[in-house]
């Protein structure tokens, strides 16, 4: 009999962190002490917490201990299981003085960073074992399709999500019940479901954590929307550079199979759905809806011109619903649990929860899901635990490449759709990615264009050739040769690329620039005016110098410097005991090496 | 799959096993398992606990975990029951005879065995 269970998580954060290893230690170990019979290992999805992988939960109790290595593992088998004496140590502990007092031991729940979620699409994420269907089952998984099809018609399903408020969680925010219905109002003899998992924002990876953590979610929802919108085919575009995802996918497919959740005449119900599962090679043009079906077709990943519509024309030339695997991670609960729950969550037009992939400066780095209308402050400060080494928090980037960023200004507004789009950020698919002081906007801007220009798919002009251009002016300021014209320029490009591009892709590419410029314009100015990056990032505007009363004159910046750039230039400097040390501004490559070395915070980069 | 009764058949086999997770409930039946109780056959106690609370059905409102030694190793093995809002148990010198009918009687019946507690012994 099993009387407690070690769940270990198998996410992508923590299998690179080692959690394999734990896996098969606290095997040997358990079955060492004799306990094989009575403690359970679960390998399951991500719990969120990444910076502190690996992370191991200890229930009954609910122990959350972080950062476990190899060598931990015999001191929580003998001490934790055997002895019931909690490993002190190894506990996360970020709670509150007063719930640390009152509770005998610390829970999962109580600490800072779950505190303040909600948990729904994410709500078996690092609690089942993603690669057992009957565990999926036992938390009511496939009761929702079972309530669908026995006791829903397709138009009450349709009326289920309309009414939820759900919206599409890829970043778009089309109102998902909407979508089902126009594709449920065409007719076909074929019609199909797509979801797309090929999450290509930099610093995104909630699709990822879903897959992995709660595939049969994903595989539950898609059959609901087939019988909605008269599907009995669905395709899964996720990316081959998530092979978890993928082998879990592909598990949770086989079973359901094995089950009869897909197949023929599911439920008794006369409704027939079955799945499969397409790897993108990484394209991040493929995301956008259009491109991954003609990616899916066989053909190259370009986007074709809407309308049609995918719900008229989409895959194969058949009606078609794509979403996104957020927005189906939704559905079983909204389908089981009721509209008015789901609507009760969140704000006026955006219902729910959002999960947001928290990354760049904060020191809970980790996935972490809120109710809509919970501001960048309450995210940023509290759940993420603010900004490492006491800095001070500058912007938040929202929606990748796509998106813009938030400035310390505007950190108090409730995050929704609509009052993101009102600052002329957009949500995206969630990818948060905090910066502090050190960065410089102007760089940011920069970094993401080199990705846009890297992943423009070409077909159409504005975005080809539109984006490098942009690049081509970012590079001329950030390198001190920008003028004020320059920056006019940027911005009378950006409106033209975003007026005349095809799809989503060229049309979101200028937001980092615009959002940048617009609430950091002046750091765009003293990079053309000043000749100087107030962050002191951009290495073409900085020089690094030795202030002589602080100098020590012990050398150590010589010895580090890789460019032999600096040199002692006055031994016997009057009234002066030690050498004097100057660095050779034509040799500074401006790595920092030397500032980083000196003792005595001698050198300054300006 | 054919019907909804066949899928809760599934789940109803499945519960116990994951139900463990949810948090803990709302009593707590907590086995000294430091050397001193291993010592005294505490482990056989722990599990006819854990064994007979899933036979029962009461894994769902009861939590079974272990603790170190409480300082009172010659009445080992030694078994708290805590219980929001009641004082807490203490059952001394337990065997895995005496846990099934403390299940049977205490955690199912709500009558505390007087004669195995700590006050008695």
């Amino acid at each position: 009999m099993i009387r407690s269970q070690v769940l270990i998580c198998g996410g992508t954060g923590c299998t690179s962190s080692g959690s394999a290893v734990l896996i098969d230690e606290f095997e040997n170990r358990i079955q060492e002490n004799g306990l094989s019979d009575e403690v359970k290992i679960v390998r399951t999805g991500c719990f969120g917490l990444c910076a502190l992988g690996p992370v191991v939960i200890v229930y009954p109790d609910g122990t959350f201990y972080s950062r476990v290595q190899k060598e931990d593992v015999a001191e929580i088998v003998t001490e934790h299981l055997l002895k019931g004496r909690i490993v002190e140590r190894l506990v996360y502990s970020d709670v509150d003085e007063s719930v640390k007092e009152e509770a005998a031991h610390v829970s999962l729940s109580d600490t800072t960073f779950y505190k303040s979620q909600r948990r729904v699409a994410l709500r078996n994420c690092g609690v089942i074992n993603p690669e057992s269907i009957e565990e999926y089952i036992a938390m009511d998984g496939y009761a929702a399709l079972g309530k669908a099809l026995t006791e829903m018609t397709p138009e009450e399903v349709i009326k289920c999500v309309m009414d939820s408020g759900l919206r599409g969680r890829g970043g778009g925010g089309f109102p998902t019940g909407k979508k089902w219905s126009f594709t449920a109002a065409n007719k076909a003899d074929q019609k199909y479901v797509v979801c797309n998992a090929d999450e290509g924002d930099p610093g995104a990876f909630m699709d990822r954590s879903v897959l992995e953590g709660d595939p049969s979610c994903i595989v539950e929802a898609m059959a609901i929307c087939g019988y909605a919108t008269g599907a009995t085919e669905g395709y899964i575009y996720v990316r081959a550079e998530y092979p978890i995802a993928v082998a879990r996918l592909k598990i949770a497919i086989e079973q359901a199979r094995e089950y009869g959740l897909l197949g023929k005449n599911i439920f008794d119900s006369g409704f027939d759905f079955d799945l499969h599962v397409r790897l993108g090679a990484g394209a991040f043009v493929c995301g956008e809806e259009t491109a991954l079906m003609t990616s899916i077709e066989g053909n190259r990943g370009e986007p074709r011109p809407r309308p049609p519509y995918p719900a008229v024309k989409g895959l194969f030339g058949k009606p078609t619903t794509e979403n996104n695997v957020e927005t189906f991670a939704n559905i079983p609960q909204i389908i089981l649990k009721g509209a008015d729950w789901f609507a009760s969550m969140g704000t006026e037009k955006s219902k729910g929860t959002k999960v947001f992939a928290l990354g760049g400066k904060i020191n809970n780095t980790g996935l972490v899901e809120v109710p809509m209308g919970t501001t960048l402050r309450e995210v940023i400060e509290e759940i993420g635990g603010g900004i490492p080494h006491g800095k001070k928090f500058k912007a938040a980037q929202t929606g990748g490449p796509s998106g813009g960023c938030i400035p310390a200004s505007l950190m108090d507004t409730p995050i929704d759709y609509d009052n993101l789009t009102a600052i002329g950020c957009m949500m995206g698919s969630g990818g948060l990615i905090v910066m502090d002081e050190d960065n410089c906007m102007v760089d940011i801007a920069k970094f993401f264009l080199n990705f846009t220009v890297d992943e423009s798919c070409g077909k159409c002009t504005p975005c080809r050739v539109g984006t490098k251009r942009l690049l081509e002016i970012l590079d001329k300021i950030t390198s001190g040769k920008g003028t004020l014209e320059d920056i006019d320029k940027l911005e009378d490009l950006c409106y033209y690329i975003k007026n005349n591009s095809l799809c989503g892709l060229g049309q979101t590419a200028p937001n980092p620039v615009l959002a940048t410029l617009k609430f950091f314009r002046e750091e765009y100015i003293s990079h053309v005016v000043d000749k100087k990056c107030p962050a002191g990032v951009c290495k073409d505007l900085l020089t690094y110098k030795i202030v002589k009363d602080t100098c020590f004159g012990c050398g150590m910046c010589a010895k580090q410097c890789p460019a032999d750039a600096i040199k002692v230039t006055d031994y016997t400097a009057p009234g002066k005991k030690k050498p004097a040390y100057e660095i050779d501004p034509d040799k500074c490559i401006k790595c920092g090496a030397c500032m980083s070395t000196c003792k005595f915070k001698a050198i300054v980069k300006e | 799959m054919k019907s909804l009764a066949e899928l809760a058949a599934i789940k109803e086999k499945m519960q116990n096993k994951v139900v463990m997770r949810e948090g803990s409930g709302d009593i707590r039946v907590v086995v000294g398992m430091a050397t001193c109780g291993i010592a005294a056959g505490a482990r056989p106690v722990l599990n006819t606990f854990v064994e007979e609370i899933n036979n029962e059905g009461l894994a769902g409102n009861v939590t079974v975990t272990q603790t170190g030694c409480i300082g009172i190793c010659q009445y080992e093995p030694v078994v708290e029951i805590f219980e929001a809002g009641k004082e807490k148990v203490t059952y001394v010198k337990m065997t895995a005879e005496k846990a099934k009918e403390v299940v049977e009687k205490h955690l199912k019946g709500g009558n505390v065995i007087e004669e195995y507690t700590m006050t008695n012994a």
